[in-house]
């Protein structure tokens, strides 16, 4: 039990009508603790089932998965909910701050589920925003910011209750390249401090700065190796599908 | 997640969206503000007329005789008997002699009831003077043509310098030895004793022909002694006129219970007319609030993600539930007592809004918003974070 999170032969099937749709298909993966790994994978090819089952969203079909030495593949929705608190930080796409809470507000609230007291969360709060670069911005409610400085929002608010890993799904999926490369440096450098770090994208240029990368098709894993290895980047060969990011 | 948090938001999202948070309250505002209407002029009502009750005296005893013929009749002797032998239970009692007659003060007929009396009619029931002197004994024993008139008679014959003067009553001149108290500060001779003019019992057997009297008003030592008194009165009664038939007494308590029931009746049943409405805004928020929280399912998605529990979840949104009905009690409550203050003196009726029906309003409407809330919160709470996160 020495990884941070073991997935052992997971199972997620969806049923779908007649046909059950194996969106993950027995798939093992270890990460372990100061890592920071890149999920890769076209659209359909599982990673975002991946990415939910490691994020304590939704529960595998069968398997096991050991978060910290915790067994959370069979947990109910509330021992989940208090897995995602206690242990992770999420940092979405869209940002996901809630537009009529002010910035730290919307930091404050893993903090705020975790039942912290008030002096305690605020206190958090605004280390996390020094920490990206917005204490500044505090007051401001999220619209009034940049995609960036959104993005940078989220990840004070995963960084706020101190999580054993972050999870990053297509975090510069919305950003132009220049504040994208900006939040992934800001990634790197969090890892470079200690933290555990799990990227999910589609995108190889992405995916590249990450150490390892995990690559998924078809609900298997068809790559697992160091990110520097030229089989990390290679397309499965897909004929008649294109990626349509 | 914090009650405060909750609090704010929901009073920052009601104040974000004015036309529909009025809207969604409307319910519960004129749900409240009826119920606050209905219970604050009842009350007012049961105030006046037990403060009218209190005025005819709230230990009386009305006893009506109505003589089958002239050989079994009760006369006033057996009656202050009667009184003399239960001192116990009854404390007075004045014959009650109404008289038609037409009164004059120099030569202006006065529209005025003229009552014959005993004089201990002031310890049945209350009789403020201003002035003068209520009828003594002697008046009565001797046949004295003296009277007490009401504030009305005083102002309209003489001014308000009545004491002293004289009326004529069918013709016979009678002085005024005292003057009682207006009743209705605002004058009229609507009120009951603004236009008495009462003189000895005595005189106005005479004035009618001699005839029997068949009027008595008895006082009870007590409120616990009232119904002693009519059962000693009864039994009397029966005894002296051999059936149960010929005579009725009326005891002014039962008459303020029977009174007290029949208001208390209809003040449930309007209430519970305008409790429907409370229901309706009960609905309304219920409405509102599935909305609200299809409208929210990815913030309930975020919420999730980030490590709230169902309860966290449901507690938001019956809070915010909670909130709104609340708010709009406070504003039904203000709008019921403003109506209440305007609307009382219109119909003569001083409206008293009770600090429990104010309470209580307000209770039963937060109360609505929770229970109205709980079914739309529960949806939310119970929302799958993976497909809330996705929701556009």
């Amino acid at each position: 039990m020495s990884h941070l999170i073991e997935l052992t032969d997971i199972y997620k099937i969806y049923h779908m009508g007649d046909t059950d749709v194996h969106a993950l298909d027995g798939i093992s993966i270890h990460i372990d603790q100061g890592e920071f790994v890149a999920i890769v994978g076209q659209s359909g090819s599982g990673k975002s089932t991946c990415m939910n089952i490691i994020g304590c969203l939704d529960v595998p079909t069968s398997g096991t998965y050991f978060l910290g030495g915790v067994d959370v593949s069979t947990m109910e929705d509330d021992q989940q909910a208090e897995i995602r608190n206690k242990m992770l930080g999420f940092i979405f796409q869209q940002y996901n701050l809630i537009p009529k809470l002010t910035v730290l507000e919307n930091v404050e609230l893993p903090l705020l589920y975790s039942g912290a007291d008030s002096t305690d969360r605020r206190q958090a709060a605004m280390k996390a925003l020094e920490r990206v670069g917005l204490a500044d911005k505090c007051k401001n409610l999220p619209s009034q910011l940049s995609g960036g400085q959104q993005q940078r929002v989220s990840i004070a608010r995963a960084l706020a209750g101190n999580p054993s890993v972050i999870l990053a799904d297509e975090p510069t999926g919305a950003l132009d390249s220049r504040t994208g490369r900006e939040v992934l440096a800001f990634l790197q450098e969090l890892n470079r401090e200690g933290n555990t770090i799990v990227l999910i994208t589609h995108d190889n240029s992405i995916a590249v700065k990450a150490q390892r990368i995990i690559r998924l098709s078809d609900g298997k894993v068809i790559y697992d190796g160091p990110a520097d290895d030229p089989r990390a980047v290679v397309q499965p060969h897909e004929p008649g599908e294109e990626d349509p990011a | 997640m914090s009650f405060t948090q909750s609090f704010r938001l929901a009073l920052k999202s009601l104040l974000t969206s004015k036309m529909r948070s009025l809207l969604t309250m409307l319910g519960i505002i004129i749900g409240v503000a009826s119920v606050i209407l209905i219970i604050s002029l009842g009350d007012g009502m049961n105030n006046m007329i037990n403060s009218e009750f209190e005025k005819m005296g709230a230990n009386l005893l009305q006893v009506e005789v109505m003589s089958p013929n002239s050989s079994r009749t009760v006369t006033d002797d057996e009656m202050y008997q009667l009184a003399q032998e239960n001192p116990g239970t009854i404390a007075a009692v004045s014959p009650s002699v109404t008289v038609r007659a037409t009164v004059k003060a120099g030569g202006d007929t006065l529209n005025a009831s003229v009552s014959g009396v005993g004089e201990a009619l002031p310890s049945i029931q209350s009789v403020e003077l201003t002035s003068g002197r209520f009828l003594y004994y002697v008046d009565v024993e001797r046949m004295q043509n003296v009277c007490v008139i009401g504030a009305w008679i005083d102002q309209e014959a003489f001014n308000g310098a009545g004491l002293g003067q004289s009326l004529r009553i069918n013709g016979y001149e009678y002085t005024v030895i005292g003057i009682i108290e207006a009743s209705d500060p605002e004058g009229g001779p609507t009120s009951y004793s603004d236009n008495q003019v009462y003189i000895p019992y005595t005189n106005a057997t005479r004035l009618n022909g001699n005839a029997t009297i068949s009027s008595y008003l008895f006082s009870a030592t007590s409120d616990q002694a009232n119904n002693a008194a009519k059962a000693a009165i009864e039994s009397r009664l029966e005894q002296l006129l051999g059936s149960d038939d010929y005579y009725m007494v009326v005891s002014m308590s039962e008459m303020m219970s029977v009174m007290g029931d029949i208001t208390g009746t209809v003040m449930t049943v309007l209430v519970a007319i305008a409790g429907i409405s409370l229901l309706v805004g009960g609905i309304g928020i219920m409405n509102i609030m599935l909305v609200s929280v299809t409208e929210r399912t990815r913030e309930i998605g975020i919420r999730k993600s980030l490590g709230a529990k169902r309860r966290d979840i449901r507690r938001q949104f019956i809070i915010e539930a909670g909130t709104t009905s609340a708010v709009g009690g406070v504003i039904g409550i203000v709008l019921g007592v403003s109506l209440a203050q305007a609307v009382g003196p219109l119909v003569g009726i001083e409206a008293a809004a009770s600090t429990v029906a104010i309470v209580v309003a307000f209770g039963v409407s937060v109360g609505v918003g929770v229970i109205f809330g709980y079914l739309p919160a529960n949806n939310a709470a119970k929302l799958n974070p993976i497909d809330a996160l996705r929701y556009d």
